[in-house]
């Protein structure tokens, strides 16, 4: 009988239950633990957890929801932090707190995005540079070499003066700048997959070659990657917010939090609200983010750090 | 050696090519038309057609890259939108004020990120560790735009410490005129004896710089962070235990020394990522940087500027790859024999 048993059926008397350290509690426990021994990774969960909520109901959390889009109070503007305003309100007179709530519906959803359209573009070309190796390698790689000598935010900028200003543009501009770390990852991990033996067998057995890559190689390549977007995604919010600072991405009554520490440079000696709120709000998303991705880092791969 | 010397150039020469056809491609390509762009909204057909032949842009496109990296080759970046300078002499102008404030704040974050880095293993698991790495994903995670406004509002709108524009007090242009050799200007004050200068061209030094420094110092923290701990179970470390040195010189002296190399590799990145932050500080703090001039660029929807400053950053990055990697090959012979 395991300690674990023991623990649990302390006071109730009962037989215990033999070889129950399998039991279906044991995982969700050992995840309990986990946490507690990585109090990091808790308040970054916890905190990306609370993001998500304010972001789904947004409609209802917000005090002001019509701020977020294109209503103006044009005798209320640049009213300091009040009971029914908390975070005050802007230029044009909209209540910070409800904008800062909206803003979780742009620069986390366009990180997601990102991340979705890299995985889309960089997985195929790394499993095929990773399996094929050859020319098609040699090709691809030296593509991403290209991409990947300009830092991403300089890349995404470039991309993003010449598109029209918008979020769609701003993830477009971000998705062409970061996939290429994929391809890599996923090329790395493809070209050792490839020369296993299940591989080699299924190969031996006449599987055509296109299914071998998907259905043997793909699925055991792609565990860093997910490692990967899960440290990526603070990253991409942080370039996101930066992009839409410099007046590239959304444009006015979009509540994009990049956008509201532009517009309230203006007015930050004498009205420090405007750009304080907005700006803890990247900081604190971008963190709760970072937090989560180190805890997964650790937990599935302790070995594999791609720092940057 | 020159094996592995010639493979490692013609390698970046390749990247370095590849990244001009790639600002070519941006430039040239994406935008529907850029004679339009280029002299703006109330032109007329006949001007277009001028600007079009002028630029070149009614030969095939092969031809165009052509003559496009002839002219990166020959010094001729294209001429700058906003400023109606050659690109090429206007970030030569501005390169120097930016390189200050970016290897200033690499400075910073070496000279605090290490020893802190060096805490966080040597206390690994304990509060201070987790306190410490906390900070270190402070640093990568903040905005620093937003670091920066916080930092004037701090130090020069409440506290009144230090200033916030530019490079010195410009009063002290007619007061002490500074002769200008190096383009930088702290150097410049040290070496002509101008006092007044270098003690206030510090002090506006020193927000921009913590603010670009941020980034870095995070990344340094958890870069010396890993890598320590990486080493710490090696057989040499192992045995430095067992000659009896304290725990404290196994972690600052053997395991640090040993981390050095991947810290120096990342600091090579770190300096490519600081130089791009500069975009978002330097006009915050007026600084008359390249990071101004990119921002100003990009406000103006100034392509030729844009991509030249990307050919720049690009170049400096490999530059530095390259150095770090000829570098460790040079101490380390596993390398060049791969």
């Amino acid at each position: 009988m395991s300690r674990l048993n023991r623990v649990t059926n302390a006071g109730q008397g009962s037989e215990p239950r033999g070889g129950s350290a399998f039991g279906p509690t044991s995982a969700g426990r050992r995840a309990v633990r986990w946490m507690r021994e990585n109090p990091l990774f808790a308040f970054g969960a916890a905190i990306v957890m609370i993001v998500v909520i304010f972001g789904v109901l947004a409609p209802f959390l917000a005090p002001f929801p019509d701020d977020a889009s294109t209503a103006t109070h044009p005798f209320e503007t640049l009213v300091a932090p009040s009971a029914e305003h908390l975070f005050g309100t802007d230029q044009v007179g909209r209540d910070i707190l409800s904008r800062v709530i909206y803003g979780i519906r742009i620069s986390p959803v366009i990180a997601a995005a990102v991340i979705a359209s890299s995985c889309i573009i960089g997985i195929p070309l790394g499993l095929l540079a990773g399996h094929f190796g050859g020319v098609i390698d040699e090709v691809i790689m030296r593509i991403t070499d290209i991409f990947l000598a300009v830092p991403a935010l300089l890349l995404a900028l470039a991309f993003a003066v010449v598109l029209p200003p918008s979020p769609y543009s701003t993830m477009i501009a971000i998705g062409i700048a970061w996939w290429p770390w994929y391809a890599r990852l996923v090329r790395g991990e493809a070209k050792s997959v490839t020369t296993r033996r299940y591989v080699e067998n299924a190969r031996i057995l006449g599987l055509p070659r296109w299914r071998v890559m998907f259905r043997h190689v793909l699925p055991n390549s792609v565990t860093p990657v997910i490692v990967q977007a899960s440290l990526d995604f603070g990253g991409i919010i942080l370039t996101a917010a930066s992009l839409s600072f410099l007046g590239l991405g959304a444009q006015d009554p979009t509540p994009d939090w990049g956008l509201m520490v532009n517009q309230g440079q203006g007015y930050f000696a004498t009205q420090w609200w405007v750009v304080t709120f907005p700006g803890l709000a990247i900081l604190i998303t971008a963190l709760a983010f970072n937090l989560l991705g180190d805890g997964i880092h650790e937990r599935l791969d302790p070995r594999r750090v791609v720092s940057r | 050696m020159i094996k592995y010397l010639a493979r490692r150039l013609g390698l970046a020469a390749l990247v370095v090519a590849g990244v001009v056809v790639l600002t070519f491609f941006i430039a040239r390509v994406i935008p529907g038309d850029p004679a339009a762009s280029w002299v703006g909204p109330h032109a007329t057909a006949a001007q277009i057609a001028a600007v079009r032949t002028e630029l070149g842009l009614d030969k095939p496109l092969v031809v165009q890259i052509f003559d496009y990296f002839g002219g990166i080759l020959s010094g001729n970046w294209g001429v700058s939108i906003h400023t109606h300078q050659a690109v090429l002499s206007d970030i030569a102008l501005r390169l120097p004020a930016s390189l200050e404030l970016v290897v200033t704040a690499l400075v910073i974050a070496v000279v605090v990120g290490v020893p802190l880095g060096v805490i966080s293993a040597y206390r690994k698991g304990r509060l201070s560790d987790q306190a410490l790495r906390t900070l270190a994903v402070f640093g990568v995670s903040m905005p620093v735009f937003w670091l920066a406004l916080i930092l004037q509002m701090v130090f020069f709108q409440q506290l009144h410490l230090l200033p916030v524009a530019g490079e010195y007090d410009p009063e002290l242009q007619y007061s002490s005129p500074l002769m200008s050799y190096t383009g930088f200007t702290p150097i410049d004050a040290l070496f002509t004896g101008n006092w007044p200068v270098l003690g206030s061209s510090i002090s506006h030094l020193i927000l921009p710089a913590f603010a670009v420094a941020a980034y870095p110092i995070g990344v340094v923290m958890r870069m010396v962070r890993a890598s320590i701990l990486e080493v710490s179970g090696d057989a040499h470390i192992q045995m430095v235990r067992a000659l009896g040195f304290s725990e404290r010189s196994v972690f600052g002296r053997f395991a640090l020394r040993l981390a050095w190399s991947p810290i120096i590799q990342v600091l090579a990145l770190v300096f490519a990522y600081a130089l791009v932050n500069t975009f978002l500080v330097e006009s915050i703090f007026n600084w008359p940087g390249i990071g101004s001039y990119a921002a100003a660029a990009i406000t103006s929807l100034d392509t030729p500027a844009i991509m030249g400053i990307t050919l720049l950053v690009a170049v400096v990055y490999v530059l530095a790859n390259l150095l770090v990697d000829l570098l460790q090959a040079a101490l380390d012979p596993r390398i060049r024999l791969k």
